[in-house]
């Protein structure tokens, strides 16, 4: 370790590795620092990913994929399925990934990139000078240090400090979260081509449980349940219990995770002098799928493109980091604010009208995964209930962005 | 004053908790949950942590 880098990124997840990894390709010092013994462990995800979206950043290796998903199936509250299959001819759609393996494995690609790497090394503040942020101090073996940096990048995640730190109140509202709990689990029998969804009230509330495949005969069951239905006895871990025991009494439990997905939508500043926000540390996972692997490695890539502009341009002012704002918002921000408005209206449906909705698409046959394409048949079939939703098509229309992620 | 407990035996050290805190009194060090003087014992915590390991003080 230096006493000096270009670039301190602060947090070896998703975010944090790309952004450093895009920094040093393009020649600048980076230091990347997390504070686990080991990173991407413990795994806090569903780790459902879009195939299209994740070749953007890297190459599909079968050391960290579980399982290849050609569809999914939503259940609503009295059972009624809705089944959204991609022709198998385009052979797209998503994995799920073994995170800890993967997460490390884009680390690596930072390392090889030239990034320094430090784990056990934790943030504990950050150097403050003249209203620039100057560094970061750190904790690595219990021993502190003091780190310069011209550019510091918060990547640290859901309990990310780094923010208010700078100012930014990046604290979540419980209606603004989504509370999560998951084993993996052997003996579902499941189809292991399919993700599986149950909505209800009674099963989730404002949320979903999700089943997603993880080779051979294992799977991820989580649930996610909004922060102001939890509490008051009932968590998402007893939720979590209740279905699969209801569901699958006979099927074994390999690992538990645990973890808080921000639902809040875009948050109003990810940047200070001298400061940038990434991935869950910026509030930037989607609203409605609680996805944040894909937005995350997005901003990465322009937080480190933006890095070396502002350096180059010597000014690492608020002024010249406001073109990380401008990109990440025009962007991925446009479907997190889309997001949010599904959320906002589905969070609110009672089990009967989310059975009303389910049956309205009842032998409809989708041949595409597309959430927009999805929600425009409920659309259709339902303007009343699902008016707010309007404005969306419009957008995404205007747009022409790829909803489905 | 320390006004909350955190079980650190159901603990997932997930940091849930931490995102929500609005005073910023905790920490997830690596494995555990540090808090601080400045709680004050609002309980939004122990509302959203998804196993229930916090129980607040009052
Ligand atoms: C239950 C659950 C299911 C999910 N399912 C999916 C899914 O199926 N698909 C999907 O796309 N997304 C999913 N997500 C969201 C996804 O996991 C996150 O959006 C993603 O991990 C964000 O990446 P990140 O790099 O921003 O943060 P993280 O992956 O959380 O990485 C942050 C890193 O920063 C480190 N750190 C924190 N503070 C410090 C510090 N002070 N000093 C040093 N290091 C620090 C942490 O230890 C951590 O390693 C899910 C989330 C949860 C909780
Ligand atoms: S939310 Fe609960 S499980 Fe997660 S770190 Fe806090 S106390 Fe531990
Ligand atoms: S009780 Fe409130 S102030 Fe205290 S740690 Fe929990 S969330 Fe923070």
């Amino acid at each position: 370790m230096k006493n000096e880098y270009d670039v301190v990124v602060i947090g070896a997840g998703p975010a944090g590795s790309i952004t450093a990894k895009t920094a040093a390709e393009k020649g600048l010092s980076v230091l990347l620092i997390e504070k686990r013994q080991e990173i991407g462990d413990p795994v806090r995800c569903a780790e459902g990913v879009s195939k299209v979206w994740l070749r953007k950043h890297i190459e599909p290796d079968h050391r960290w994929i579980c399982a290849d998903v050609k569809g999914s199936r939503i259940f609503a509250p009295d059972g009624t399925m809705v089944e959204m299959a991609e022709e198998i001819a385009g052979g797209e759609v998503g994995y799920v990934l073994e995170r800890k393996i993967f997460d490390r494995a884009l680390a690596y690609e930072a390392s090889k990139a030239g990034v320094e790497v430090m784990v056990k090394t934790r943030a504990t503040g950050l150097i403050i000078e003249n209203g620039f942020i100057k560094g970061v101090n750190v904790s690595h073996l219990g021993q502190s240090y003091d780190i310069k940096a011209k550019i510091v990048i918060g990547a640290d995640g859901v309990e990310s400090k780094v923010g208010r730190w700078a100012g930014i109140d990046t604290s979540i509202k419980p209606a603004d979260i989504e509370t999560c709990a998951q084993y993996l689990m052997s003996g579902t029998g499941i189809d292991q081509e399919y993700c599986y969804f149950y909505l209800g009230n009674e099963v989730a509330p404002a949320g979903y449980v999700w089943i997603f495949p993880k080779g051979n005969d294992m799977a991820n069951v989580g649930i996610g349940i909004l922060g102001n239905k939890s509490g008051n006895g009932k968590h998402a871990i007893d939720y979590l219990n209740d279905f699969v025991n209801d569901k699958y009494p006979d099927a074994k439990i390999l690992e538990m995770d645990v973890g808080g997905v921000p639902v809040s939508g875009s948050i109003e500043r990810t940047i200070a002098n001298g400061l940038m926000l990434v991935g869950d540390a910026a509030r930037q996972s989607d609203p409605i799928t609680g996805g944040g692997i894909i937005n995350a490695m997005e901003a990465g890539k322009i937080a480190g493109e933006v890095a070396y502009n502002a350096i180059s341009r010597n000014d690492v002012s608020t002024d010249s980091l406001n073109e990380y704002e401008v990109k990440w918002r025009e962007t991925i921000g446009r479907e997190i604010d889309n997001s949010l408005i599904v959320k906002n209206t589905f969070t609110k449906f009672s089990d009967k009208e989310l059975n009303s909705l389910g049956h309205s698409l009842k032998g409809v046959n989708f041949s595409s995964m597309s959430l927009l394409d999805l929600l425009y048949a409920l659309f259709k079939a339902n303007k009343k209930l699902l008016w707010e939703l309007r404005v969306l098509f419009k957008t995404v229309v205007k747009y022409e962005l790829d909803f489905e992620k | 004053m320390v006004t909350i407990n955190v079980n650190k035996f159901k603990c997932g050290y997930c940091g849930a908790c931490v995102s929500v805190c609005p005073a910023g009194a905790l920490e997830l060090v690596e494995t555990w949950i540090e808090v601080n003087e400045s709680c004050t014992s609002c309980g939004i915590c122990a509302k959203i942590c998804p196993v229930g390991a916090i129980e607040v003080k009052k």
